[in-house]
Order: structure tokens, then C-alpha cells, then sequence
């Protein structure tokens, strides 16, 4: 278990941040940005489970940020999931390049 | 190497494998399942790290919920065979040396940070979660835990009034 190297599960972490991140900045379907998104706060909480657990031991702070954001982003992905249905009702595509109006 | 080592080489290569399709894939319905793929990579991260509530967390709400929503707002939204129309190869470079500049850099400081661990068992077992997510006295997370239940209800009826579908007269 401590053999591993802490930077080597940061590592991981961080590349998959920039995954998110590259997919953020290449899509343009707002269902496949929502995945990016996920992907990028799947990161955030690895990153959280490894400080707590490797740095500080004795505490549960980490454990907790990590439930925390998991439910916010549950609430988060419902949200927009029904902002994008709406969308798609008004104006039939999901692309961010089409939906330029803001008006109802 | 010992066995231990072996196997988080193996999830963390599948875990990023699997990010990288879910992002470039062209069919977006592959690229579901692929993020399906990838997160169930994660929850087996955790276990590996010994916190077997955060697996479970992350197997019932990620894999059980929230990309079961995600394939069904594809099914609502799009024709799923389809294949996606490709980038602009402008875009694809600029965020690729974005995103391998942005990589570098940062690993780079972490790499010579140097965190100092602390050899120490790590204890999450879910009566000491339970406690002190409960806990009103010092380090409890009780309003934490009752702010983000408000969250949840305000985002659940938020849910139901975006998504209604509005009169045909009313237009």
C-alpha cells in the first residue's frame, strides 16, 4: 500500500483534470461537456482521498469534502441535464454554437 | 514490483485509457459508456486505497445515477448513431498544447514538492463517518450536512420546473 509513491497517484489525478480539460475545450455537444465535467471532479476527489489519507491520517476532513462534492455534483448533473432537455424542446440541437439567444 | 504495485499500474492505465476515449470518441453514445468505464476505474482506485464507503459512494451515485442520466438525456436529445462532426483541427491543437503544457507544469511541481507522508493507519470505517457527519460539537459536519439536504430539494424541484413542459396557448 505505501510502496506507491504519493505523486504517482497524483499523477493520475492530474492527468485526468487535463483529460476534462481537453474535452471541455474541444466538444461543443453540451452532454459531451457534462462528461468532461464529471471527469474533472472524479479528479478533484481522487486528489481529496489522497491527501486525507497519505498527509493526515488521524482526520476525515478529505473523506468529507469528497461525499460533499459527489452529492453537489449528483444535483448539479440533474440540473443541467433538464436545462439541456429545455433547450433542446426550443431550439432542436444541444451545440453551444446554437444557442446564442438568451431570450425565452 | 509486488502485487499491490502491479494492480494500481493496471487501474490507473485503464482509468486514463478510458478518460482519453470518453473525450475523444465520435459517437456519443460510446462516449457514455466509455465515462462508465473510466468511473468504475475510480471506484476501483478507492478500493485500492482502502475506503470502501467512497467506492460504494461512488459506484451507487456515479455508475448507478448519474450516467444513467446522461444516457437518457442522449436517447431524449440525440439520433445516437450519428457520428459527431469532428473539431476544428485549429481547436483540437490548441487545446491539446494547452492541456500538455498545463500537465507538465503542474506535475512538475508537484513532482518537486515532495510530500512528506505520515506512516499511519488510516482509519474509515463508516461508524467514525457516521459520527462526525452527525456531530454538532467541534469538527462535526452537521450543517454541512443539512445545507447540502436543502441543496438537494431545492435542486430537485429547480429539476421539475425547468423541465415542464409549458402550455401550447401560453406561447
Amino acid at each position: 500500500m505505501s510502496d506507491i509513491p504519493i505523486s504517482h497517484i497524483l499523477f493520475v489525478s492530474t492527468a485526468l483534470f487535463f483529460i476534462g480539460m481537453y474535452g471541455l475545450f474541444t466538444r461543443r455537444n453540451m452532454i459531451t461537456m457534462l462528461m468532461a465535467i464529471e471527469l474533472i471532479l472524479n479528479s478533484v476527489n481522487i486528489n481529496f482521498v489522497v491527501f486525507n489519507k497519505y498527509l493526515y491520517p488521524d482526520k476525515l476532513d478529505g473523506i468529507f469534502f469528497t461525499i460533499f462534492i459527489v452529492t453537489i455534483a449528483a444535483a448539479e448533473a440533474a440540473v443541467a441535464i433538464a436545462i439541456i432537455i429545455n433547450l433542446y424542446r426550443s431550439h432542436k440541437s444541444i451545440d453551444v454554437e446554437d444557442a446564442t439567444d438568451m431570450k425565452y | 514490483m509486488t502485487a499491490s504495485q502491479i494492480i494500481f499500474y493496471l487501474i490507473s492505465a485503464f482509468i486514463l485509457s478510458m478518460g482519453v476515449l470518453s473525450v475523444t470518441s465520435r459517437k456519443i453514445f460510446r462516449s457514455a459508456i466509455w465515462l462508465l468505464f473510466s468511473l468504475i476505474g475510480i471506484a476501483a482506485l478507492y478500493f485500492w486505497m482502502d475506503v470502501q464507503f467512497i467506492a460504494a459512494v461512488q459506484i451507487v451515485v456515479y455508475v448507478g445515477g448519474i450516467v444513467v442520466l446522461i444516457i437518457f438525456s442522449i436517447f431524449l436529445t440525440q439520433q445516437s448513431g450519428k457520428e459527431m462532426p469532428k473539431a476544428p483541427l485549429l481547436r483540437t491543437i490548441a487545446g491539446a498544447l494547452a492541456v500538455l503544457f498545463g500537465f507538465a507544469y503542474t506535475y512538475l511541481l508537484i513532482d518537486q514538492y515532495g510530500f512528506p507522508t505520515i506512516d499511519q493507519p488510516f482509519d474509515s470505517d463508516v461508524a467514525r463517518i457516521g459520527n462526525a457527519m452527525l456531530n454538532t460539537q467541534e469538527g462535526g459536519y452537521a450543517l454541512p450536512f443539512e445545507v447540502v439536504s436543502i441543496l438537494l430539494l431545492a435542486a430537485m424541484v429547480g429539476c421539475i420546473v425547468i423541465a415542464l413542459k409549458t402550455k401550447p396557448e401560453e406561447k
